[in-house]
């Protein structure tokens, strides 16, 4: 009872980032939609940490959070980058891998 | 450097005589790497080479002499006791182990073994009594040859080589001198320096050769050092023709080289050795009939290399090289080598064609009709060096019939005399034609020389005094001792009596003396006939020359007879020195007759009728040109002369000019006549045989190629390539819309294949 809903929690959270990741085509709600998945990730690992009484989880979450700044901090940069270059933040207009 | 711990037993030289031959040749491997960013483009290394073996020759020629003169102090006075002495000698040593050296006089071989198995000094010492005596350690050393193969490499010191030792290295230290002013300039100047050493060494290799296989090795290599000197200027095209036949020509002789040491090697029992196959010849183990055969062999490869009759023809077009290889050639190397050659088997030609007690044998015959023939041909030549060309194969004719008719002596004299006089002649010759523009013309660029170039016209008088046999210059002596040693003239006592021979020598002593007249009024009497001023030649021609003219006229002394030493109340010992010297000291040993050479007995008479001979002819021929020029001093074709009106005359003398028809014979006649069936039978053997193969060959590789195209290649190869290639193209073409470029569409199919690998693990686990 106690843990189900930190794990439904996580799991609407994780289901609107995959939305915004999949639907959005704004590069920075896509770079939010990807926070949120992640941080629906850390309140699992606080939520597993806490129930089984273990540190590693909160560990774990600290760590996740150290990497999604750098994740962050890189997106946007990339992001910043394709706007000086094409006046637009669409990631669907950036397809210059198409086969 | 070999043989070095019998150092005791022999003078230091007679060990490391092999020094000789090999100062010129690493002159010539030196010349060759250096010579041409050396000051002097080389020409320094070979004269400082010469100088050095000269010096080693001189040595050896003093310790030799210094070795008979011994013996014969300490055994008595005449060389008939030399043989008694060395034997005791070698009794002597072989009983009180004392260190007294072999028998002098003896031959002394040094030898290594060359192929075979194991190395090692192998000294071998002929006693005079024909004894080998070996040396202790040896011993089983000695034993082996007969168990097959064991070809020695070595030295062979006597008085013959010692003698050609000494002529080669004295003649060629000169002619290098004289070249460096004669080729100066020449665009081969380096190239020709390194042949001339290589000329030398080939020559001394083979003069002290020990064995029949060693002498072919050296013979040979005259042979192409000739060939490459001879056609120095090859650019012009008569020059390589000259060289080649000078190749060629000796060609044909060696096979009779080849295959008369091949009789001699089985018949002496499997040796190559001189010292073996000479004793067998002498002790009868060789028999009469193989020694024949082996020496008529022999004979015609003296008859190429010595331009002997009828295998001359090479030796006047061998003109073409420069000057001073012309003396080489004629003086020193390459001709004397067929001569050196019979004097260094001289018991296999002495047994094979019975010199003793005979008439005429094949040797003696062709050495007469050869300096009688050569002699005539010397009338009819407008070119000063082809005069000399065909007096010397006179000469070397002289030489021949000398041993021939068993004079020995008489003949090596002769050939130790005439490399003086000769070199002295050609030099001259060559100063000449430097003075006259490098022209050779007697009759078109010369005449009147005697005022402008003293010093070359004085030695080539004296030169061709000495060559014309007049008293008592160098020619004089050897010329009339082998007249002498014919044995035909009343008197004279000899090895047989030698009628035909003997008439031959004094109709050459005659001729000699007339063409050798003609050639120095044509040269130097009479009105300059050629264009600009002639001028004497600078010191480094003139200088040989004055040397070889003087010895031209002291050489002769070393062979007095003995009438004439007491005659001028000379000391007794000043008679007959050559003969002490260089004539084989086991004289019973080295001939196998019991008393040796039979030595003739010089006569007064023979000597004036010959001498006479020469001087009337020369006196003839004078005052017949100096009538002809005193008509038309600038005449250079005789319109009035004998050849004009008289039939008989004219034709011999178109006989003389076509030289006998021999090279018409050889050219059109033998070389034509093989040539065109030859060619014939190849043409037909190349268009049948050959081509027939080589076409099918080509038909049958052509149908296994065409096949081998459609199937292997286009079917097999290609279509697998192909295939392959189609494969990549079209599975490409259906991947590449996965890519979309689209990262939404990568991030859908990432948790799309997220989610199903997710229910994998839930449903199936």
């Amino acid at each position: 009872m106690f843990l189900n809903q930190f794990l439904f929690l996580a799991a609407a959270l994780f289901c609107i980032g995959i939305y915004g990741v999949l639907a959005r085509r704004n590069g920075v709600l896509v770079l939010m939609s990807i926070e949120l998945i992640l941080n629906s990730v850390n309140i699992n690992l606080v939520a597993f940490g806490a129930f089984h009484g273990h540190i590693g989880g909160q560990v774990f979450a600290l760590f996740v959070i150290a990497v999604a700044a750098a994740e962050v901090g890189v997106g946007l940069a990339i992001v910043l980058l394709i706007y000086r270059n094409r006046r637009s933040i669409d990631v669907a207009e950036a397809n210059l891998l198409k086969g | 450097m070999f043989a070095a711990e019998e150092a005791v037993a022999n003078p230091w030289i007679y060990d490391n005589v092999w020094l000789i031959p090999a100062l010129p040749a690493a002159s010539f491997v030196l010349i060759l790497f250096f010579g041409k960013r050396l000051p002097y483009k080389g020409a320094e290394i070979g004269i400082t080479a010469l100088l050095a073996a000269f010096g080693l020759a001189l040595i050896a020629t003093f310790t030799w002499i210094g070795d008979i003169q011994g013996l014969e102090e300490s055994e008595g006075e005449e060389h008939a006791l030399v043989t008694d002495g060395g034997t005791q000698t070698v009794v002597l040593t072989a009983e009180a182990g004392e260190e007294h050296g072999p028998a002098r006089g003896a031959p002394v071989v040094n030898e290594v073994e060359w192929f075979g198995i194991g190395t090692g000094a192998n000294q071998v010492t002929l006693g005079s009594d024909g004894v080998e005596a070996v040396d202790g350690a040896e011993g089983e050393e000695a034993a082996e040859p007969s168990s097959g193969f064991n070809i020695s490499i070595g030295t062979l010191v006597d008085g013959q080589s010692v003698m050609l030792l000494f002529v080669v290295t004295f003649i060629s230290l000169l002619v290098h001198v004289y070249s460096t002013d004669y080729v100066n300039g020449d665009r081969r100047y380096t190239h020709y320096f390194a042949f001339l050493s290589l000329f030398t060494a080939s020559m001394l290799f083979m003069v002290l050769a020990s064995s029949t296989l060693q002498m072919i090795v050296g013979w040979e290599l005259v042979g192409v050092c000739s060939f490459v000197l001879i056609g120095h200027w090859w650019e012009e095209k008569p020059n390589s023709d000259a060289a080649l036949k000078a190749f060629l020509t000796n060609r044909v002789g060696d096979v009779g080289l080849l295959i008369g040491v091949t009789i001699l090697y089985f018949a002496a029992g499997r040796s190559f050795s001189f010292v073996t196959i000479n004793e067998m010849a002498v002790s009868g183990e060789i028999s009469q009939n193989t020694l024949t055969i082996a020496a008529v062999c022999l004979m015609a490869a003296v008859m190429s290399k010595s331009g002997q009759f009828i295998l001359h023809t090479w030796l006047p077009d061998a003109m073409a090289g420069p000057t001073p290889v012309s003396a080489l050639i004629h003086a020193a190397t390459m001709v004397v080598a067929g001569v050196y050659m019979i004097g260094r088997l001289y018991p296999v030609f002495y047994e094979g064609f019975s010199i003793a007690g005979s008439s005429i044998n094949l040797m003696a015959f062709i050495g007469g009709l050869t300096t009688v023939g050569g002699g005539a041909l010397a009338f009819v030549q407008r070119d000063i060096k082809k005069v000399l060309a065909y007096s010397t194969v006179s000469q070397l004719g002289y030489m021949v019939m000398a041993l021939g008719v068993g004079a020995y002596t008489a003949g090596l004299f002769h050939l130790f005399t005439h490399a003086f006089f000769k070199a002295c002649l050609f030099l001259g010759a060559g100063s000449v034609s430097h003075a006259c523009h490098h022209s050779f013309d007697m009759k078109a660029d010369m005449g009147g020389l005697r005022k402008y170039m003293p010093k070359t016209f004085w030695t080539f008088v004296i030169g061709s005094a000495a060559l014309a046999g007049i008293p008592p210059l160098a020619g004089f002596w050897s010329k009339d001792e082998i007249l002498v040693g014919t044995g035909a003239f009343p008197g004279t006592g000899g090895n047989g009596t030698y009628t035909i021979p003997l008439i031959f020598g004094l109709i050459t002593a005659a001729m000699t003396a007339a063409y050798m007249t003609r050639t120095i009024y044509l040269t130097f009497f009479g009105e300059y006939r050629g264009h600009g001023h002639p001028h004497e030649s600078g010191p480094r021609i003139t200088t040989p020359l004055i040397i070889l003219a003087f010895m031209a006229v002291v050489v002769g002394f070393l062979n007095m007879p003995s009438g004439f030493v007491d005659f001028l109340r000379l000391p007794s010992g000043w008679a007959h020195l050559f003969e002490d010297w260089v004539e084989p000291a086991g004289i019973a040993s080295f001939v196998g007759v019991e008393n040796g050479f039979t030595h003739a007995k010089p006569s007064l008479l023979l000597a004036i009728l010959a001498t006479g001979l020469a001087v009337g002819a020369g006196v003839v021929v004078w005052r017949y040109y100096e009538r002809l020029y005193a008509k038309d001093p600038k005449a250079t074709d005789y319109v009035d002369g004998p050849v004009a009106n008289n039939e008989l005359v004219a034709a011999g003398h178109r006989v003389l000019v076509e030289k006998y028809y021999l090279d018409h014979l050889y050219t059109d006649v033998i070389a034509g006549g093989i040539k065109g069936p030859v060619a014939r039978a190849a043409n037909w053997f190349n268009q049948n045989v050959l081509d027939g193969v080589v076409h099918a060959a080509a038909r049958s590789s052509v149908g296994l190629g065409r096949f081998v195209y459609r199937f292997v290649d286009q079917g097999l190869v290609d279509g697998t390539v192909n295939a392959s290639g189609r494969t990549a193209s079209e599975s490409g073409q259906f991947l590449r819309r996965v890519q979309t470029g689209q990262v939404r569409e990568y991030a859908t199919l990432m948790f799309g294949a997220a989610a199903v690998l997710a229910a994998v693990f839930i449903f199936a686990f």
